[in-house]
């Protein structure tokens, strides 16, 4: 299969957060490895802690205090993100690769009008001033479905909803023309009805745009609803990693199969599932799998080996003993 | 995490955190403080001379025994009486002492009442605490002391009152603040539904709970204490002569500033200096230990 | 909007009122403020007189009463020792204080908001230790003390700085250290903490996210919303050390309002210390409500609600 270089190639990628003078490491995202190609969707699932957002922001190089990328590369557009300095990836963030942030309420400037927030990044990547500027920030606004937008932006956040703020959000990570939009939970302090609203726009602006999208989640119905190709996280690792029908049709790690089982069906009878024990501890995660103390298809060898990749399939990847001695059976 | 930590009941925690407490102190806060505290126990056995009497045979400002014509007998000089500075510094660490712990206590007994009383009881009580607490708040602590004082006349214990009066606006309101989430959880509700009295619920379940606020509060009002006293002594409306307090030395050390007798002005002000510095640092510890949640107290 | 000043405005006469009741409860609880200042010959007669003058003789309400009217058309009373009204008295010492107090200001500002800024963005380096040791002596050294260990070196070594008095900008140099000093090191602590608390919010990184340069993030976005509770600080510190640099301007002999009280107590001017202590908490309460209204005009959640 000749296949065009993907838009983004993380592969190994390896983050780690130093404390306490370096003498307490966390590793928080360990050899995560996906691509992406223009236009097409990845959802990123997993529990909270699970290295989902830290896998994110070592995309655009921004890690919170402590935390170091200490392998791995990011190719975006043929380019080595992890190599570059901040100088070049502050002309990357913004403009090529995007961020929608979780909490709407929050992640606009209380002190600044709708207008400046959403012009700041065709201001400073594309040198967009006075009327052409103004014109922007409407077609942006208007992009989002914001009603009199000539008006509203003129606006504080304060006095939006919580909807239209994540939608000013949304249009803020729109107005450099992005290649690469990373949503990181951006609907789960929505209203459901809400949330759909802003699905459906996702999607449409997607359509338009032709723009590539990394939706991080813990709902699984949102991933049904918006993505490709979907990569279940556990304990900083991609355990599982299928186009989307076929992780839902056929789930090969024991993990997503007991994610799927803790979704409630509708005239369902079966009772739900949740999964022992307690989400593992990044400083101190067990030997072997790191899944192996909740897993209820346990094995022996589980506890002392950590399993590697495995393809099943046509197209996705696990990392379960299960699944490599299953391949090695057929 | 920090909820399930703040659930737990304190006695389960305490005995061992003392211990740790101990061993993580920082070091120089608690050799000052240990220190100041045994020089304040033994002044009267450690201190060369009388701090109140001329030393016998010696001059009026002598200097320390270092520079020209100051004598080994009186190591850091002598005042305009004659007395051994040395001595009266000894001795005036009880001074600064006793007021500072004295007076924290006072304005935190004060101020933890009433901010319990506040917050627990609400309604019109409330509202009056905390007007009071507004309009006190609105006097500069200084002034409103330095106020008292002359008013009240001077003597240690009177200002020991007066500090305490004048400081605990800060606690009603932090401890007040506390109260306010602490009566909404879970274990004061299902004491009151259990039919605890009120009084019952404050001693057994509010109280021991803001005892670590205000223990923070204190460490580091305990500074502020003690600098407020010196000042007052300095104006001459605090600790009265001829008892040895650092602030009453520093007054009586100005009118030699212009001679360039330094060591009057210096010593008591280092003195000072280092044990505010000493419990400053000892808060800052103690704040983080206790109360990692709210460090901008 | 409006009802929100409207009980802010309520809010600062009921302190106002608890203030000045308390004020003058305590001149009066503390004995009779003639027995103190009277001289021991003085015959009984005189001093019924006097009493009966300055309505002394009547109930404390009725005096209470009095005294607010009073003080509503501006008369805080008479000083016995300058035989002037107390508000002439404060409003000719209040230019003096002003000087000091901004001069003070000044200094806590240049000193605290730029150390407290570096110390932020450059936190857990040697540069944010250096800054919060300097916050740390900053509580820690009297700031009476500096001022005296200041002229120590500056006008009896140095001889650079005249010692006491005002005049030129050479005399309000070291008093004004000596008064900002303390301050600069709460504006420090404050600056730092705010900045923290920004630097640390989602739109923070936000913008760091949408690219922008590190100047503009710092500069634009956090400086804005981090400086407002610093400056608020500054605008309130100016108020206090207008009425409370007692300590320093006795030191300095600076012929301000702190001076003025302590004149006041050493005369046993009870009128006039009255008025101080009084004008003080006024100031105070009055620069309170300023700032409260302020904020509500600055801040736009405030702003355009209610």
């Amino acid at each position: 299969m000749t296949r065009v270089a993907p838009l983004l190639e993380v592969s190994g990628l390896q983050t780690q957060f130093f404390g306490f003078g370096g003498t307490r490491v966390v590793k928080a995202v360990e050899s995560v490895s996906f691509s992406l190609d223009e236009g097409e969707t990845l959802g990123l699932v997993g529990e909270s802690g699970s290295g989902k957002t830290t896998t994110c922001l070592s995309i655009v190089g921004l890690l919170p205090r402590g935390g170091r990328i200490v392998g791995g590369s990011v190719v975006f557009e043929g380019e080595d993100l992890t190599r570059k300095s901040q100088r070049e990836l502050r002309r990357v963030r913004g403009r090529r690769i995007a961020v929608i942030l979780q909490d709407p309420m929050a992640s606009l400037n209380p002190l600044f009008t709708i207008f400046r927030q959403v012009a700041e990044p065709a201001f400073f990547h594309q040198q967009m001033r006075g009327r052409t500027l103004r014109a922007r920030v409407q077609q942006l606004l208007q992009a989002v479905r914001i009603p009199s937008p000539e008006w509203r932006m003129r606006d504080y956040p304060h006095q939006m909803s919580g909807g239209m703020r994540q939608r000013i959000v949304g249009a803020i990570a729109l107005a450099g023309g992005p290649r690469l939009v990373i949503a990181d939970e951006p609907t789960t302090n929505l209203d459901v009805t809400i949330q759909a609203q802003y699905l459906d726009l996702l999607k449409d602006i997607q359509r338009q745009t032709g723009v590539a999208l990394i939706f991080v989640t813990h709902n699984l119905g949102i991933v049904a609803k918006m993505c490709d190709r979907v990569a279940v996280m556990y304990a900083g690792r991609i355990v599982e990693q299928a186009p989307v029908r076929e992780l839902f049709d056929t789930p090969r790690h024991p993990y997503t199969r007991a994610l799927l089982g803790s979704v409630p069906k509708l005239g369902s009878k079966e009772p739900l599932y949740s999964i022992a024990g307690q989400p593992p501890n990044l400083a101190s995660l067990p030997a072997g799998c790191p899944f192996h103390p909740r897993c209820p298809e346990v094995l022996a060898r589980c506890a002392t080996d950590e399993p590697k990749d495995v393809h099943a399939g046509d197209d996705s990847v696990a990392r379960c003993w299960l699944v490599s001695d299953g391949v090695a059976r057929s | 995490m920090a909820t399930l930590a703040g659930e737990r009941p304190l006695a389960r925690t305490r005995g061992r955190s003392l211990l740790a407490a101990a061993r993580e102190a920082p070091l120089a806060a608690v050799v000052i403080l240990g220190g100041l505290a045994l020089v304040a126990l033994l002044a009267d056995v450690i201190a060369p001379h009388d701090p109140t009497l001329p030393v016998a045979g010696g001059g009026v400002f002598d200097p320390p025994f270092w520079m020209e014509g100051g004598r080994v007998t009186t190591l850091l000089g002598t005042d305009f009486q004659g007395r051994d500075i040395l001595s009266r510094l000894l001795h005036g660490s009880r001074v600064s002492l006793i007021v500072g712990l004295m007076g924290t206590l006072v304005a935190g007994s004060i101020g933890t009442a009433l901010g319990i009383l506040a917050g627990y009881v609400g309604g019109w009580v409330d509202q009056v605490i905390m007007r009071v607490t507004d309009a006190w708040l609105a006097l500069p602590a200084i002034v409103f002391a330095i106020f008292l004082a002359a008013m009240v006349g001077p003597s240690m214990w009177n200002i020991i009152v007066i500090l305490g009066a004048v400081y605990w606006t800060r606690y009603a309101r932090v401890i007040r603040g506390e109260v306010l989430t602490l009566r909404e959880r879970e274990f004061v509700k299902l004491a009151e539904i259990a039919g605890a009295s009120r009084w019952r619920v404050i001693k057994r379940h509010i109280l021991p709970n803001v005892m670590n606020t205000a223990t923070v509060l204190a460490s580091l009002t305990v500074g502020v204490v003690i600098i407020a006293e010196a000042s007052l002594s300095f104006l001459g409306v605090g600790v009265p002569p001829p008892q040895p307090a650092w602030g009453l030395m520093l007054s009586e050390a100005r009118p030699t500033l212009m001679a360039g007798q330094w060591w009057l002005t210096v010593f008591p002000g280092v003195c000072i200096l280092l044990i505010v510095l000493a419990t400053q640092l000892f808060g800052d510890w103690l704040r983080v230990r206790l109360d990692p949640q709210s460090r901008n107290l | 909007m409006s009802r929100f000043i409207l009980r802010r405005v309520l809010y600062s006469l009921v302190t106002l009122f608890i203030l000045s009741a308390t004020i003058f409860v305590i001149v009066r609880l503390t004995g009779d403020p003639l027995a103190l200042m009277a001289e021991a010959s003085a015959r009984p007669e005189d001093l019924d007189r006097i009493r009966h003058q300055w309505g002394l003789d009547r109930s404390w309400p009725v005096q209470y009463a009095t005294f607010m009217q009073n003080a509503f058309k501006g008369e805080l009373g008479k000083s016995f020792n300058y035989r002037l009204p107390v508000s002439e008295l404060y409003f000719q010492r209040l230019p003096n204080s002003l000087t000091l107090g901004i001069a003070a200001t000044l200094i806590s500002l240049l000193i605290g908001v730029p150390a407290g800024i570096i110390s932020a963005v450059k936190v857990n380096t040697w540069w944010d230790y250096v800054a919060k040791g300097v916050a740390l002596l900053g509580l820690s050294i009297p700031g009476f003390w500096l001022g005296l260990v200041l002229i120590l070196v500056f006008s009896v070594w140095l001889r650079w700085l005249p010692t006491s008095g005002a005049g030129d900008w050479r005399h309000v140099v070291m008093p004004a250290l000596a008064l900002g000093w303390y301050f600069a090191a709460s504006m420090l602590r404050l600056t730092r903490s705010s900045m923290l608390e920004v630097l640390g919010s989602e739109y923070i990184k936000l913008a760091r996210l949408k690219g922008l340069p590190d100047v503009v993030v710092i500069a634009m976005h956090a400086f804005k919303n981090a400086l407002i509770p610093v400056f608020t600080l500054a605008g309130v510190n100016l108020v206090v050390m207008v009425n409370a640099a007692v300590i320093i301007e006795v030191i300095f002999a600076w012929p301000g309002i702190g001076r003025l009280l302590y004149e006041g107590i050493f005369q046993r001017d009870f009128p006039l210390v009255q008025g101080v202590v009084i004008m003080a908490g006024f100031m105070i309460v009055a620069i309170n409500l300023v700032v409260d209204i302020l904020y509500a005009f600055i801040d736009p959640r405030i702003r355009l609600t209610r």
